[in-house]
């Protein structure tokens, strides 16, 4: 039975259509990343700001959606927002606004904690030594606080790419729901694909975080701050 | 909003967030014992059994519970090996909170200060002692922070279960929705839902982080 299950995942264009699973998780990752790390910025630099009002609706925001799990969230978007407002949303820009809301809020709170560990005199001391503030930025301030933040966001894209698993919640097919659609055509021929489908998949997302987060912890080691 | 609707649903989402949090705690029991030996192998360097729990470490941390669950619930029974939806979700929550937690222990038994162990050694302790009465206090009070996150962590990851077949608030909510197209009350009662579960927990471990922040010692 066993050699029965592996050859479904070569048999016809099974394989490709796993790939275009996995090619969909991808650009989801890639365009929520890329969108949490551009408003994280903006919403990390905000709320250092000090401006009581700011900060009080960045923490509630924050709070809450660090409290929810995404796939709460991914079923508010998906099946509240367009019922509330009539509007048609496909699962995939669901998913993406989801995961936009939710990684600006963690990307924002990475930024404002690297910003802020950055210690005073070191804006002093470059002011000490006569440079102006868009100097001590550009010189002083951005380089310390990238090493901080960007093992840490690393971090955040590899956590990001392993979410996108949820939205086979919501109807839409990447990898997983492909998965399935390869196992139910082949129950009868093949009944143990399903150990070898979800095998693969389950390796395929390892050989996705895995580098990724290899190279988070090597930055980590390197920028030792 | 239809509240009377919402009234009359409220025992299904209760029955569904004590079916949550009783999956959750046994996860969350079962995870620190895993995270616990993970550790200590890894601290000790045995080996063979190091180089394994650093394999599974990595392997818990790069792929996504929803997979995980749908291996475990979907796959393994081709081989002959049967496991319950309750149980398979349990076994899930282990596999990858046991990971998560043994990196908190870990960054906790790094920071035990290398003279802390010299002097246990000195006055006698044997290995259980050491880590009895030396290493394990100190480790504890410095991983309380991301221990309490990983504990937050895994009980929202609890929100996947419905996809092995669980009864849990997703699963509620998504029936309802089904049932009486009542999606806005369906959705507002989840959102309260594990608003209710998560927000004292939350304000627990804020608590909790500022009572240990000076825990650290001998250094």
């Amino acid at each position: 039975m066993q050699d029965l299950g592996i050859k479904v995942l070569f048999e016809g264009n099974n394989l490709l259509r796993l790939g275009e699973g996995l090619w969909l998780v991808l650009e989801l990752s890639f365009i929520s990343v890329f969108l949490s790390v551009v408003f994280g910025i903006i919403m990390g630099i905000l709320m250092t700001l000090k401006n009581p009002v700011i900060n009080f609706l960045a923490r509630v925001y924050l709070e809450f959606v660090r409290i929810m799990p995404q796939l709460v969230l991914l079923f508010v978007v998906y099946f509240g927002l367009t019922k509330m407002f009539g509007i048609h949303l496909s699962g995939f820009s669901a998913a993406v606004i989801v995961f936009v809301i939710w990684g600006t809020a963690e990307m924002g709170d990475l930024v404002r904690g690297a910003l802020l560990a950055v210690p005073k005199h070191q804006y002093e001391s470059g002011a000490a030594i006569g440079l102006n503030k868009a100097q001590i930025f550009r010189y002083i301030i951005i380089p310390q606080t990238l090493r901080r933040l960007v093992p840490l966001a690393i971090n955040l894209a590899t956590r990001m790419i392993k979410t996108t698993s949820l939205i086979v919640m919501i109807g839409v097919v990447e990898m997983l729901k492909v998965g399935q659609q390869i196992i139910e055509a082949n129950r009868y021929t093949a009944p143990s694909a399903a150990l070898w489908i979800y095998g693969t998949i389950f390796f395929l997302y390892f050989f996705l975080c895995y580098p990724v987060s290899l190279l988070a912890h090597r930055l980590e080691k390197r920028w030792d701050v | 909003m239809d509240y009377g609707f919402i009234l009359e649903h409220i025992p299904q989402y209760a029955a569904a967030a004590v079916l949550t949090l009783r999956l959750a705690a046994y996860g969350v029991i079962l995870s620190i014992i895993t995270g616990l030996i993970c550790s200590f192998l890894i601290y000790f360097k045995v080996p063979i059994l190091k180089t394994i729990a650093n394999i599974y470490i990595e392997l818990s941390r790069n792929t996504p519970l929803l997979v995980q669950l749908f291996f475990l619930y979907f796959g393994l029974p081709k081989l002959g090996i049967m496991i319950s939806s309750e149980a398979c979700a349990i076994l899930g929550l282990t596999f990858l909170g046991g990971s998560y937690m043994a990196e908190a222990f870990r960054s906790g038994l790094d920071g035990v200060e290398k003279g802390q162990i010299e002097a246990g050694l000195s006055i006698g302790l044997n290995r259980l002692q050491l880590i009895r009465y030396v290493i394990l206090p100190q480790a504890i009070a410095t991983s309380v922070p991301p221990l309490c996150a990983n504990f937050i962590f895994l009980i929202k990851e609890t929100s996947v279960f419905s996809a092995v077949a669980l009864a849990d608030l997703m699963y509620v909510a998504k029936d309802l929705i089904g049932l009486y197209y009542k999606t806005d009350e369906a959705l507002f009662m989840l959102v309260v839902a594990y608003l209710i579960i998560l927000l004292p927990i939350s304000l627990l471990a804020t608590l909790l982080e500022r009572k240990v922040r000076h825990a650290g010692f001998g250094n």
